[in-house]
Parts: C-alpha cells; structure tokens; sequence
C-alpha cells in the first residue's frame, strides 16, 4: 500500500516533469518554424507612378511576391461601378489598379489580356475584371491590396497610408 | 538466469544470444499464407522492393543535391545528371519509382476493396495502409519541390495555400509552413529535411504497424474463406501439404512473390530506361520563377483525381469536397455495413458501386490533367459529384446486402 502511493507520487512528479518539458519543447519547434526576422523586416518597394502606360500591366515585387499595376484609361475611370472605384488608387489625378498578383485562390499568377480588360487565371479558371474584382469563381474575392502609402507621385509598399487604411477597414481588402 | 554453453557451432552460438531459429520460424517458415490467392497478393512485396529502389536511389541523390534556392536547380540537372558517373540513372529510378509505386499501392488498394479484405479484424490493416498512402503523399510531395524548378515552386505555393482553409484565410499558418511569404530558402531546407528524414521514418514506423496488424487476422484469401490457421498449419506440418489450406511464407509463397517481383522489374527498367519521360514534367526543366506562373500547373497523376474534386467548386466548398476525398477511403470498413467478406461480384449492388467508383476515379483522373474550360470542366464537376454521392450511399446500399 505504501509503496503503491509512493510509485503514484513518482508517476505523478515525472508526469509533471514530461507536461512543462513537452510543452516547452513544442513552444520552441512552433518557434523554430516561424519566419526568420530576416524575412519579416524583408524592406519596403517603393513606386515611381510616373513611368506606366495606359492599359499596360506592370509587375513589380514586393516582399517575393508579384505586384500588379495597371494604369487605367480614361474609358475604364469613365466606366467605373461603385465596387470598382473602391479599390481604385488615385495619384496625382492618374487612377490605378495596384494589387498582389496572386489569385485569391490558390495563388497562382493569372494572365491579363488588355484587349477584354480582365485577368484569367490558368490553374483554376478565375477570372478578374480590370479593377481586381473578380467575376468568376473559384477565387472568392478580389486581388488583395497591399499595404501602400502614397507620398507625392510615388507609393511606398509595405507601409499603411490612410487610403489604405480606409480600403481595410471597409472590406474592400484583406 | 539463461544458461550459455560452449557453442557448436556460429549458428547454434547464435541461437543461444538472438534465437535466429525462432525468430526464422516465426517470420518465415511458419508465418502461414492461404493457397487460394493470385498474383495480386504479391503486390505488398512489390512495393516492398519498389521502395528499397526509393530508398537506394535516394541514398546516392542526396550525395550530390544541394537544398538550396540558387543552386537546387542545377545540383540536379547539371551536377546528378551529366557530372555524376550514373547520376541519371539514380534520378530516373527515383523519378520513375516514385510514379510507379502509386499505380501499385491503387491496385493494392483496390485488390484489398474488392475481396472485403478490410473486414473481420482486418481493419487495422486498411487503417494503418492508408496511413501509409497519406505519408507517401506527403513524401511525393516534398520530394517535388526539391529540383525547385517551375512546377516544384508553383506546386508548393499552390498546396501550402490549402492550409489557409479558404474563407478561414489562415494566412499566418500559411507563413508558418513556409517560413516565409512565399515559398524560398526557408520552405526548401524544411521540406528537404522532412522528405529525407522525417516522413522516411514515418513510413519505416508505419510499414512495421502494417505488416503487425497482418499477423493475428493473416492474409484475406480470394473467396473470404474464414480459415482456422492453427489447424491448417498443424495439418501441414504432419506431412499432409496438399490437403492443408495453407502454405509457408518462406519459401513458398516468397518463391510465388519474387516471380511477380521479376516481371515487374523487367518492366519497373523498361520505363527507366526507354519511357521515363512521364514522370519527368517538362515544365520542371525551368528554374523556379516566383513571378511567373507556368501556362497549366496541374499535378503529378496520381493526385489528379482529388485536384479535380477540389477545382470545380468554389474555394470554400471545394476545400471540403477535398477534405472529404482525402479522409474517406479510411473509413471504409465502417461505411461498408454489410458482414459479407467475399469477393465484389457476390454482392450484389456493391459489384457495381466498386466498378463505378474505378472508373469515376479515371475519368477524374483523366478531366484533372485537361484545362478546366467547357465539356471538360462540366464532366469534371459531374464525376466529384458522383463520388461524394457514391460514399454517401455506400451504408445504405450494404446494410441492405444479402448475407452470402
């Protein structure tokens, strides 16, 4: 009987000792997985508006992935619904299409074709209209936008301008 | 205490320390196989030997590839495959290897779903054989991203997005499993080490499991027959062999097993040497280029089929629809509800409900490698469909079987 107790207590006191050592030990292996800071501090891109062309899509980087911006032409302004001009970015009275080139579904990369004025996606069949918003499935919403700060004729990725701020906090993007 | 003597001879000096008679007796010549089966009992050895080919070629690839963004892509194309005295041939054995052991462990599967060979305690067997398709979907996987040409690159981004589980945009779990934005330096190190050590191991662990869970309910034979092993064996061993039921492991069955080995083989280096085109994506000869996505990404065959239950849905209900291809075939012996172990075409209804599901997964299969545009994309939706439905029916359509 005394033993018994006593075999229970050291059972205990060891599966203590095993509890706070596997959950350190899974705290420091979810640590070990995370971005490295290198890659989180990975810098800002910077823009100079003043070199697209109307109706050409450009693709920049930024932190490894592909940028789209596509300067709009004066038709495309005219022709904008309400959903459209919401994710629209105006600069020094120019209007743009700035947003991550990845499809909202799996991330593929889709094509842009400047005579429909709209992007197809190859993997899945996603299509987006000249805005970024998409209008057939199975992508569930719009490019995404990224974080930008307008400054003058150029726009700083990365850094969270108040046009940005207000494109989050309405929905328009992620 | 065991008491040693002075030995006779290396065996006997053996068999005192490690008991190589018992354990001789017990894994081979006494380990007992039914008579009444046919060649497709010897694809377990087959996959046996095609993943010592894995392993052996593996070995020698891993001397000479470097987990590296800048040099990955050409440690395999120029270092293995034309610096390398024999480097290509380890590359297509591996290339190849690793197609070729999903057609096999399909037919090991669908031999073990036709003869009910998950049924009447044989369902740890199933269990633990999916687990081992999951892991080597998972080796397969990580093994593809390791030349980091265009298809690995893209194939990575593609799947490691899954994790966001669509509406749920888990995009911090996504960044946790590549290390970085996308995948770079971070993803390819990780996905090396888990295709070189830990998922290898997995494997190892999971192909002791199943050979383990084979031991007490012993191998199905082709009418269901419940035999009484222990008389069987008895009955052999008094001399009458042709009377038993069964047959020793070795060398018996074996000489059997590595028969069906030799003509796989033939074939297995026919592909090797003459058609190892297939498993060789010619997209995958570009380097990986983050910012330009290959025309068609599809994957390699053996996963088209769950690609194409995942593409014609929207992205929510197409990640369930996944979810639920993925998980499904391991539950079979609980959705399976009729006690009948015999072959498929005793019973009844689920004769057709296997032949349909055979063929629903080729047509799958055949729709998930062409572009996802008109008729295609309509047979394709079709086809996932009919495979969600035929899982859904399969408790009806055997609770209501005819006991055989």
């Amino acid at each position: 009987m005394e033993n018994n107790s006593r075999r229970g207590f050291m059972g205990k006191a060891f599966g203590a000792v095993a509890a706070v050592g596997a959950i350190g030990s899974l705290f420091a292996m979810k640590k070990s997985w995370d971005p490295l800071p290198s890659v989180r501090s990975a810098g800002f891109t910077t823009l100079d508006l003043s070199v697209y062309k109307d109706n050409e899509l450009v693709t920049e980087k930024w932190r490894g992935k592909p940028i789209f911006v596509l300067k709009k032409t004066a038709d495309m302004v005219a022709k904008q619904t309400e959903s459209q001009k919401a994710r629209d970015i105006e600069v020094n009275g120019s209007h743009y299409m700035i947003a991550i080139g990845l499809c909202t579904h799996l991330g593929c990369i889709p094509a842009y074709n400047a005579s429909n004025q709209g992007f197809l996606c190859a993997c899945h069949g996603g299509q987006f209209d000249f805005s970024g918003d998409v209008t057939k499935v199975p992508p569930p919403r719009g490019f995404d936008i990224p974080p930008f700060k307008i400054e003058g004729n150029t726009l700083v990725l990365g850094e969270a301008g108040p046009e940005y701020t207000k494109m989050k906090e309405s929905g328009v993007t992620l | 205490m065991a008491h040693f003597t002075k030995a006779t001879s290396i065996k006997d000096w053996l068999n005192q320390r490690l008991a190589i008679d018992t354990v001789e007796r017990v894994m081979m010549s006494e380990y007992w196989i039914p008579k009444n089966i046919n060649f497709l009992w010897a694809m377990g050895m087959v996959l046996v030997i095609t993943f010592a080919l894995l392993l052996v070629s593996g070995i020698f690839l891993l001397m000479y590839y470097q987990p590296n963004v800048d040099t990955a892509f050409y440690s395999v194309n120029y270092t293995i495959m034309r610096d390398v005295d024999f480097g290509w041939l380890w590359r297509h054995v591996h290339g190849v290897a690793a197609s070729v052991v999903f057609l096999i462990i399909y037919i090991h599967m669908f031999t073990g779903i036709y003869y009910g060979s998950y049924k009447k305690g044989r369902e740890m067997i199933w269990v633990s054989g999916m687990l081992l398709f999951v892991a080597f979907s998972a080796e397969a996987f990580s093994g593809y991203m390791l030349p980091w040409g265009q298809m690995s690159y893209w194939a990575g981004m593609v799947i490691t997005n899954l994790f966001s589980g669509g509406s749920l945009h888990a995009d911090g779990l996504v960044e946790w499993i590549r290390g970085d934005y996308v995948p770079a330096q971070a993803f390819l190190t990780r996905f090396f080490m888990l295709h070189v050590l830990l998922i290898p191991l997995a494997i190892l662990g999971l192909i002791g499991l199943h050979f383990g869970a084979l031991r007490i309910p012993h191998v199905n034979n082709q009418d269901g027959e419940e035999i009484d092993f222990d008389k069987e064996a008895k009955k052999y061993l008094a001399g009458d062999k042709a009377g038993s039921k069964v047959m020793r492991f070795a060398n018996d069955f074996m000489s059997k097993d590595m028969m069906v080995v030799g003509i796989y083989l033939v074939f297995f280096f026919y592909l090797v040497f003459w058609n190892y085109g297939f498993a060789m994506d010619a997209v995958n000869f570009d380097p990986a280029d983050g910012l330009k996505t290959p025309a068609h990404i599809y994957p390699e065959w053996y996963f088209l089929w769950s690609y194409e239950i995942l593409r014609p849905f929207s992205v929510d209900i197409g990640l369930v629809a996944f979810a639920f291809a993925q998980v499904i075939f391991v539950l079979l012996p609980w959705l399976d509800r009729s006690p009948n172990t015999v072959p498929a075409n005793r019973r009844g209804l689920f004769a057709i409900w296997f032949w349909v599901m055979l063929v629903n997964l080729i047509v799958l299969t055949a729709m998930g490698k062409l572009p996802p545009e008109g008729m295609f994309s309509q047979i394709g939706f079709v086809s996932a469909i009919l495979f969600i439905v035929q899982w859904l029916m399969l408790p009806f359509i055997t609770m209501f079987e005819k006991k055989v």
